[in-house]
């Protein structure tokens, strides 16, 4: 178990963690989720010993780090972002020496060195050097490095960033079998995995811990603002006049698309099942409906309602959403079309850089 | 500490940089005990050992310059960090690795003398004692290195300002001799160096009251001493400066047979502060 008190560090002009509590359960994996710069490495690295807090207290099963920083330690693995591995030792080697640097007794040695390998599946490279390994391996040999010793909780920085989609695929099941014996804690910018690995989710921003609760309570946080999107061929007074006699509703936007259909967004009042009502109001006007749909939130909404008013962090994130970019995309290329040309030219500059 | 101790060595000879540094050494006493004791008839192999001595200027950078910047490089500090190993321990299985490996020429050395001994009269006390003071001297040298090295991220600027520093210690006492001896002179020299210190304070501690409460006594103390007497000041920066000088102790050895006690002890404090020092900087990355 881990207690993080008030945590806060502060660098130079800013403050990179901002008074940051939580408590860290053992048996459970948990997913750090933050956009780039929000804190989640620093606060790993206070974590575990490598940085020291400006203020606040990191208790690991009862050992404060900075009281008892060998005691603490030992219950802690970690992989940082960059796995810390010393390039012209082979794999084993490398294992051996992090084994007898984490006090591990000369006759147990052997063992868990080869317990690490075989859970991270390198036994076969055992006798390569590091130098030559895959960005892929190297991963995995730095989280061979943490397991060993058997901490409690082992601790993750991003321990996906920079692997090919197999590769990912692969670390996060490596990463549920660890789960079996200890507890997790992992971060990652990305949305997706923390919400297909994680039990408990804890989203930072800014330094400061802004919501952390199950992906699916989370979900239902936002969950009350629900929104209908309809696409009709009438015009939009028309549309505006249909719905005008709902008490549900609390904002309709409407935008014409290229076929001169109008789509309607209909933000609808917590709890409120209007769906039907919508369709069986339209057809009383034989007004025809192409399409109407409810869009639930996500876990993604939650991150962008949590994380909002940063303009710079919503391009971080936009690569952990590719489809609703592709959209975007779909919809600006007709209106830009004559602008075309000016766009090769950034282009071009963007591949002088 | 073991541990790190035992990968050390093995790094110092799978990435050659120990092969180097022994060759290194060893050619160069070599060629100088060749040329001082069997060529030109010195019995003492101190005079050999004196003459050398430049050799630390090249040598130690290049034991001593990967020592911390490349665990910095390469992010592997945060290992040696994390792991439930003090920091001090950290740095002395690192300190005690390069000794070792600066150990094996010197064992090798200690051939020499019994060489010498076969053509002719020898003081095997007078040889061994200079070799004990030439392999503390270079213990020191390693420890300013390795300190140098835990302060940069880039293993030239270690190497580099490491070979800077050895070069103004191995030309410290004809150094001195240039700072002014009056009294007046002394004093501003005096009140330079304090500043200097001072400036350092500051930088360390972020504290400027403090610094200026300091700045303020050491020009202060100074001045009213000067007034008071003013001819206590005369030679008092060089006669100061001079004692700190770390060749002059293997000089007592080589040329002036004497078995230089103290210049020993304080060879070993040197080594001591600057592994303190270097635990200090690496404690102090941690919170800033």
């Amino acid at each position: 178990m881990i207690e993080v008190r008030h945590l806060v560090k502060q660098y130079d002009d800013n403050l990179a963690v901002d008074d940051l509590s939580f408590t860290i359960e053992p048996g459970r994996i948990y997913g750090f989720l933050g956009p780039n710069g929000a804190g989640k490495s620093t606060t790993m690295n206070i974590m575990t010993g490598y940085l020291g807090a400006t203020s606040g207290d990191v208790i690991v099963n009862g050992h404060n780090i900075l009281d008892e920083p060998e005691a603490a330690k030992k219950c802690i693995g970690y992989l940082p972002e960059m796995p810390p591995l010393y390039q012209d030792m082979l794999v084993r080697e490398y294992l051996e020496f992090v084994a007898e640097l984490k006090g591990v007794p000369k006759a147990e040695r052997d063992d868990e060195v080869m317990r690490s390998m075989r859970l991270v599946r390198i036994v076969d490279m055992q006798e390569r050097l590091i130098r030559n390994l895959s960005k892929g391996y190297r991963q995995r040999v730095g989280m061979a490095q943490a397991m060993i010793g058997s901490p409690d909780t082992v601790i993750l920085d991003e321990p996906t960033v920079g692997l090919d989609p197999k590769q990912i695929i692969e670390i996060r099941q490596l990463i549920r079998e660890l789960a079996k014996d200890h507890t997790v804690i992992l971060s990652s910018h990305i949305l997706a995995e923390v919400q297909e690995v994680c039990d408990y989710i804890m989203i930072i921003s800014k330094g400061r811990l802004v919501a952390s609760d199950t992906p699916d309570h989370l979900e239902e946080l936002v969950k009350g603002s629900e929104t209908i999107e309809i696409t009709t061929g009438a015009g939009e007074q028309k549309v505006r006049d249909i719905l005008h006699g709902f008490s549900e509703i609390e904002k309709i936007s409407c935008e014409k698309d290229k076929d001169g259909n109008t789509a309607a967004r209909i933000d609808v009042k917590e709890g409120s099942d209007i769906c039907e009502k919508v369709f069986f109001a339209f057809a009383d006007q034989r007004t025809a409906l192409r399409s109407l749909s409810t869009i639930h939130a996500t876990l993604e909404d939650v991150f962008l309602e949590l994380t909002k008013n940063e303009a710079d962090d919503r391009a971080a994130i936009e690569d952990a959403r590719p489809q609703k970019k592709n959209k975007a995309k779909a919809k600006d290329t007709p209106e830009n079309s004559p602008k075309d040309a000016p766009k090769e030219e950034t282009k071009k500059d963007e591949s002088n850089l | 500490m073991k541990a790190i101790y035992k990968k050390e060595m093995r790094s110092y000879f799978t990435s050659m940089t120990g092969c180097i540094f022994i060759a290194f050494v060893m050619a160069l006493l070599g060629i100088y005990f060749m040329v001082y004791n069997l060529s030109n008839g010195y019995t003492s192999f101190g005079s050999a050992l004196s003459a050398v001595s430049f050799i630390f200027l090249i040598a130690v950078p290049i034991l001593t310059m990967r020592s911390f910047s490349e665990e910095r490089h390469n992010r592997t500090d945060q290992l040696l960090l994390t792991a439930p190993v003090s920091l001090p321990r950290v740095v002395m299985g690192k300190y005690f690795a390069m000794t070792t490996i600066f150990s094996i020429p010197m064992a090798i050395t200690c051939i020499f003398p019994l060489i010498i001994k076969h053509y002719g009269n020898v003081s095997f006390k007078l040889d061994y004692s200079c070799i004990l003071a030439f392999y503390l001297m270079g213990c020191a040298y390693i420890a300013v290195g390795m300190f140098l090295s835990a302060l940069t991220e880039s293993q030239i600027i270690a190497a580099v300002t490491t070979f800077a520093v050895l070069f103004l210690m191995h030309l410290w006492d004809q150094l001195v001799k240039y700072l002014p001896t009056s009294a007046s002179g002394s004093l501003i020299t005096m009140i330079i160096l304090f500043t200097l210190v001072v400036l350092l304070i500051y930088k360390v501690t972020k504290n400027w009251f403090l610094s200026a409460v300091i700045e303020a006594a050491a020009v202060i103390i100074p001045v009213i001493f000067y007034i008071v007497k003013s001819s206590s000041f005369e030679n008092l920066v060089t006669n100061a400066l001079k004692n700190l000088s770390l060749r002059s102790v293997l000089d007592n050895f080589t040329s002036n047979n004497i078995f230089d006690i103290r210049g020993l002890v304080y060879y070993v404090s040197v080594a001591f502060v600057f592994i303190f020092l270097t635990v200090q900087s690496q404690q102090k990355r941690r919170w800033s």
